[in-house]
């Protein structure tokens, strides 16, 4: 239960800055706008921080003098305050952990009895703890279980009510209208302010969501929701686990169709009153078979059904005719020679703009041939046909080229398409673009330069609008984000882009969700397939539904199963590794939380008990039928749980006295892990190729390289690349949150760069330099981002620092951090106002500790200036490609100073294979990191589910591949971490035998993205080799 | 049922038309070169022999029109592709009535016709490259923007995507397929140009086999049962260099043509037959 706990805990954290918040910013600014409260919120996630370790300067400010009283309160009688936290952790494991029905509603008898229970367990592990860390981790924990449990409302009242008692005592007040709890001196002073809030927040709105088969979606949501939720509630509805291919829409002001940002408020999205929407596809997989479950091929199947016959697809009569009789046959199974009247079923459907009797006749016709084809047979074959259509997936934009000419801009999964009519006249594929930015109704992308070219250009477009030159860049970074991470043919630069917008941000990468559909896939209890059109009706129905709680628990089965382990550690670790807490954050704002419950008590109980039931199931599947390796993650939980501090404050050690950079490599594994969940809910899947290449020059025979590796030694490895991981989550976490902030920028001026630039380090211990380096960075950066006020809608700001108290806790330790954090905090303050974009970066924030909140806080901040500085910082920018760097407006906030941080490894890929041969620096050891975007699970550990070593020889080559599947927070998280040891004398040519086992790694594992490159040159005769 | 996009270099049918008395001095050409009909005639019956054959194409052999000199290469008259085809409107006016007689041949076929009839538009099929998942469109002196959009138009299915013909007559002058995802591309410096346009438009990604001399990068490529990968190809005679790099394609059959004298009128191999795969009809 460890996981479970401590992604609870992160989850509470959240939820209890967000309820304090409320009330501490009511009370300050009741009468402010609901933005106001956001702020108010972050400033109290900002004083929780400084609680601490650290009293916010820059918070204090803001905050009224009795608000100080009381946070140094909390701080000074940990007792109550802490033991309220433990309790709500203690509370919320319970409920997981067993069928306690009555936690949302009944919150306060629970509470008290759990408290009672949960206060000892808590204690404990608040001492175990920091202060701070033991208040951050009951929000943590609330808000956890929302994300996973998809009742997100529920959630937060148990979250709320465990977080604190206080708390939950006025929520409930107001939810049950029993203002017990309020006697309490706190408790009374805060009850006014929040009823204040809670009425402003508490106003449901009816969402009507139109779903893929023509069926209408109704659900109630917060106000002030955001469109996480909504999406969450839709996707729950449908069963559907592969959610990151689709999103929802809704319509302008304008009549145009706009993606709903899943981190910001629906309401500040829509505008209007209309709160329609629709589920759609968002990003075609171009290869539809990869999909893990048929449903997801059965929605898209509905989506571009649609499509075609809407004529948004085109395709040739032959083609509508296929298609056509493959939906037939989805839906009606095998033809029927006995129908009196065949083509009236066939003329009663729209299979095509143009349809005519002659097309309904070929599509009888061909029906007829796919006799015995089952409704997910005829599925594939439908999509098999549908993907290799040339406009499959190109989202078109208006526009109009520099002379004015009118053309169309495709965005696809492999870059930018321009046509004319119906003609491709051009084409820049994402490798090629350097940067994509908007000012104003201009669309700019900058190109690489060609092989004869000397200088790279800018091409510009004119759209209609701002608007709409807005949107084409957000459609564009989320593309590029999405697909471009892992595209098994083309290079790395791709994880990158996932910077760009928030929408990217917000989502996992293809990769990514690949990895994670996959690994769900398993525990996962056989979904029902709703093939035929009867069967797709009975969608809404409640065996849809169960199997919906099913999936659900699927992903947070990760979590679960961590919840076995009690240690507080462990738990902190799942919380920055589920996605779905980070994601499930934003949603239960602390306004949401508050409003959330009267409605949610009813059918928490219930789901509880489902999810629960679900759980244990998932559970029982995952234990059993781990993946391929052998069943060692308990051993490893144990340890990572039992001390994790420890662990990471060794593994840093070592990997400080240990040059070689595979500890490092190990730390990346462990670190994906958590960012991951950061960014998305479930699971990451990053391959962390360490090429180790030893030469010794005297020896002429092969000198052996050891795998560090081994079996037994992976205790160890992988706490060490915890450490390291979390420095790596850091910049990664800084990278999202540029991409955040470039979101939620100024609407006029953007940029973005898909490619990450990579730096070199030049440093015998890379990691460390790397920390250093970005250090100050981040430093230079907070100066700045401290001095520029970042736009005051960016969420994202504030889940940081809620993960970041976390992420204290857990390396309580680490002295270093503390410090860190006050800037981080200091800086937060100021910046968190004005950025708040995502919640998700919080969890991965929270691996790094110490480093990502700042840079996180920094990014956010600053936008623009970030990337000069990330220039000088890092050591040398080896690709130009993978910076992100979002709008300059107002606003403005640039990220690209943390991607080349981060980049280190970022486009290890690419750089490896090309430029391999940049090795040639006297450097030693060279570590190239892929900046972690999306799925980096940094900081938490999370379950280790699995772990394999592979060793094979060859000639000069030693491979040791060490495979670890990890879980967290729900999400599995699968690393290999390839060793490869290059042997021998001067005639080898160590460059190309690193190019070519990096190629083959690639080629190996086409879906995974390679995360870090760590090369390490051990040359006895110094320069003889080279 | 093959379904969408398969089976490249299928064919069934090939079309094909005599040649012309006129061709020796009528026919259109980019230089000065004096045909020896008896030769070309001699050259074509070989061409069409190998297509029936050898290969056991169903050759729809139409009649030479002496009011038509250009009318043996009836690739310029229509493209195919599926069970669609697009009836070419050339971009010599004197060629524009060797469409109708190939109409008929392709309407006999049950082909589904689509016809060019906008005047401002002009499309030889020679300017056409189908690469099994995509068409290139040159922008040649004989085929203008409105054709290309017209064949888009025609093959919804399929990305078009126009090139610029910097060299040469047509687009198949210098290039062509000689596989799947395999493209024979001329070394002169317009064709690479070409090449990495087209490289660049497309999603795809094709290998290149480049020979030294432009006009022996037009082959055709087929895919036959029982024959596997067929290339038809220039002979060691014309293009002695280029015949070299044919033969190192281990696993295609490899059938040398000789072209000698139709390449004077700017005749390639592509040229002289339309190219139709009936079964692969859905």
């Amino acid at each position: 239960m460890t996981t479970e706990v401590g992604s609870e805990t992160e989850v509470k954290e959240k939820a209890e800055e967000s309820a304090a918040q409320p009330d501490q910013s009511e009370k300050a600014e009741e009468e402010t706008e609901e933005i106001a409260n956001a702020e108010g919120e972050e400033k109290e996630k900002e004083k929780e921080k400084e609680k601490d370790g650290k009293e916010g300067k820059g918070i204090s400010r803001y905050l009224p003098t009795w608000l100080k009283k009381q946070k140094s309160l909390s701080q000074t009688s940990p007792t109550k305050e802490v033991p309220a936290t433990e309790e709500a952790v203690n509370k919320v494991t319970q409920d997981e952990e067993g069928p306690t029905p009555e936690v949302n509603g009944h919150a306060e008898e629970v509470e008290e009895k759990e408290a009672e229970k949960s206060e000892q367990v808590t204690e404990k592990e608040a001492e175990s703890h920091s202060n701070a860390s033991a208040d951050t981790e009951p929000a943590k924990e609330e808000k956890v279980e929302e994300s996973p449990k998809k009742s997100p409302e529920e959630a937060k009242e148990t979250t709320e009510g465990e977080g604190a008692e206080e708390q939950k005592k006025e929520q409930e007040g107001e939810a049950e209208g029993v203002e017990e709890g309020e006697g309490e001196g706190q408790a009374s002073i805060f009850q006014s302010p929040l009823r204040l809030v809670r009425k402003t927040k508490m106003k449901l709105v009816v969402c009507q969501v139109s779903l893929l088969d023509g069926t209408d979606f109704t659900c109630e949501v917060e106000k002030r929701a955001k469109g996480q939720y909504l999406f969450f509630k839709v996707c729950e509805h449908l069963n559907l686990l592969e959610k990151d291919y689709f999103g929802l829409t809704y319509t302008d002001s304008h009549e145009q169709k706009c993606w709903l940002d899943p981190t910001k408020e629906i309401k500040r999205q829509i505008r209007s009153n209309n709160w329609q929407f629709a589920f759609n596809v968002k990003f075609y997989p171009p290869d539809p078979s990869l999909l893990t479950e048929d449903i997801t091929r059965y929605l898209l199947c509905l989506q571009l059904r649609e499509d075609v016959a809407s004529g948004r697809l085109p395709c040739s009569f032959v083609t509508h005719a296929l298609l056509g009789s493959y939906t037939l046959q989805a839906e009606f199974g095998d033809y029927e020679p006995d129908q009196p009247r065949p083509l009236d079923y066939v003329s009663q459907r729209t299979f095509a703009p143009n349809q005519n009797k002659e097309m309904e006749e070929k599509i009888l016709e061909l029906h007829k041939s796919h006799r015995g084809m089952t409704p997910a047979q005829a599925d594939t074959q439908f999509l098999e046909n549908a993907k290799k259509l040339s406009m499959y997936g190109v989202d078109l934009h208006h526009a109009k080229d520099s002379e004015g000419v009118d053309i169309m801009l495709g965005v696809c999964a492999n870059g930018l398409l321009v046509y004319k009519d119906r003609l491709r006249i051009n084409r820049f594929a994402w490798p090629k673009i350097l940067k994509i930015s908007y000012k104003r109704n201009n669309f700019y992308i900058k190109i690489r330069p060609g092989e004869t070219e000397q200088f790279e250009s800018t091409v510009g477009f004119k759209l209609q609008n701002h608007r709409s030159a807005k949107r084409l860049w957000k459609v564009c970074v989320e593309n590029h984000s999405f697909f471009r991470l892992n595209a098994p043919e083309p290079p790395p630069k791709a994880r990158f882009l996932t910077l760009g917008s928030k929408f990217r941000y917000s989502g996992r990468t293809q990769a990514q969700t690949r990895v994670a559909s996959s690994l769900i896939d398993r525990p996962a209890p056989n979904f029902e397939r709703t093939s035929s059109k009867r069967i797709s009706r009975s969608l809404d129905g409640a065996p849809m539904i169960s199997i919906t709680e099913a999936g659900r628990d699927t992903a947070e089965n990760g979590r679960e199963l961590h919840s076995d382990s009690k240690t507080p550690t462990l738990k902190l670790k799942e919380v920055d590794l589920s996605p779905g807490d980070a994601e499930a954050t934003p949603t239960q704002s602390p306004g949401d939380s508050e409003l959330a419950p009267s409605q949610d008590h009813d059918k928490t109980q219930d789901e509880v008990l489902k999810h629960q039931a679900s759980i244990s199931q998932l559970k029982r599947s995952f234990m059993e039928a781990p993946p391929p390796s052998p069943p060692q993650p308990n051993q490893w939980e144990k340890r990572l749980t039992s001390s994790p501090a420890t662990t990471i404050r060794v593994q840093q050690q070592q990997v400080v006295s240990e040059p070689q950079t595979e500890a490092a490599a190990a730390a990346d594994n462990a670190i994906s892990d958590t960012k991951e969940p950061a960014k998305t809910t479930e699971v990451e899947i990053e391959e962390t190729v360490v090429v180790q290449e030893v030469s010794k020059a005297p020896k002429p025979g092969l000198v052996t390289v050891t795998i560090s590796s081994p079996p037994e030694e992976h205790t160890r490895e992988q706490e060490v690349k915890v450490g390291e991981e979390v420095e790596v989550a850091v910049e990664a976490k800084a990278v999202k949150q540029e991409s955040v902030s470039s979101e939620s920028e100024s609407e006029e001026e953007a940029e973005y760069h898909p490619n990450v630039s990579v730096s070199f380090s030049n440093t015998q211990i890379p990691e460390e330099k790397e920390e250093e380096e970005e250090v100050e960075q981040e430093k230079k950066e907070e100066e700045k981002t401290s001095e520029q006020d970042t736009s005051a809608p960016d969420a994202p700001a504030l889940p940081v620092e809620v993960s970041q108290p976390v992420e204290t806790t857990i390396r309580e330790g680490e002295e270093d951090t503390g410090a860190e954090k006050k800037n981080a905090e200091e800086e937060q303050g100021g910046v968190t106002e004005e950025s708040t974009d995502d919640p998700m970066l919080t969890p991965e924030e929270a691996p790094n500790g110490l480093t990502l909140p700042e840079e996180s806080v920094t990014m956010t901040a600053e936008a623009e200036e970030e990337p000069k500085m990330n220039g000088e910082a890092s050591l040398v920018e080896a690709e130009p490609r993978p910076q992100v760097i979002c709008c300059s407006e107002p606003p403005v906030v640039k990220t690209e100073m943390v991607t080349i941080s981060d980049t280190f490894a970022a486009q290890k890929t690419e750089i490896a294979t090309k430029e391999v041969p940049i090795v040639h620096t006297e450097t030693k050891t060279i570590t190239y990191e892929a900046a972690q975007l999306d799925g980096n699970g940094d900081g938490e550990p999370g379950v280790l589910m699995t772990a394999q070593t592979i060793t094979s020889e060859s000639l000069c080559t030693t491979t040791t591949t060490h495979i670890t599947k990890t879980l967290k927070g729900g999400l599995s998280e699968t690393r290999i971490e390839k060793r490869i040891v290059i042997t021998g004398d001067c005639d080898i040519d160590h460059d190309e035998a690193l190019a070519q086992a990096i190629k083959e790694a690639k080629e190996q594992h086409p879906d995974m993205s390679v995360t870090r490159v760590v090369v390490h040159k051990e040359t006895e005769l110094a320069e003889e080799e080279d | 049922m093959a379904g969408l996009m398969a089976g490249f270099g299928h064919y069934t049918h090939a079309v094909v038309r005599g040649v012309p008395a006129s061709l020796a001095a009528e026919a259109l050409r980019m230089t000065d070169a004096e045909v020896d009909l008896s030769k070309a005639q001699r050259e074509h019956e070989a061409y069409v022999e190998v297509l029936r054959t050898k290969l056991g194409l169903e050759v729809v052999e139409l009649p030479a029109d002496e009011s038509l000199p250009d009318c043996v290469f009836v690739e310029d008259a229509a493209v195919v592709c599926g069970d669609t085809a697009l009836i070419t409107r050339p971009g010599a006016e004197s060629r524009r009535r060797e469409t109708e007689l190939m109409k008929g041949a392709l309407k006999d076929l049950n082909l589904n016709l689509v016809e060019m009839t906008d005047e401002n538009a002009t499309l030889d099929g020679g300017d056409v490259l189908f690469t099994g998942r995509e068409f290139f469109v040159g922008l040649s002196k004989r085929t203008n923007q409105r054709g290309a959009e017209i064949l888009a138009d025609a093959f919804k299915d399929y990305a078009v995507s126009t090139v610029p013909v910097l060299e040469g007559l047509h687009l198949k002058s210098f290039c062509s397929m000689g596989g799947p995802g395999l493209i024979v591309i001329g070394s002169s410096e317009p064709a690479q140009k070409t090449l990495k346009i087209m490289q660049q438009m497309s999603d795809h990604r094709y290998d290149k086999l480049t020979v030294p001399d432009d006009l022996a990068a037009n082959c055709i490529y087929m895919n036959l049962p029982n024959k596997g990968h067929v290339l038809l190809h220039c002979t060691p005679e014309q293009y002695p260099e280029s015949a070299k790099v044919f033969d190192k394609l281990k696993d295609h059959m490899l059938i040398p043509v000789c072209n000698k004298e139709k390449v004077k009128v700017d005749g390639a191999l592509t040229c002289c037959s339309v190219l139709i795969n009936k079964k692969a009809n859905i």
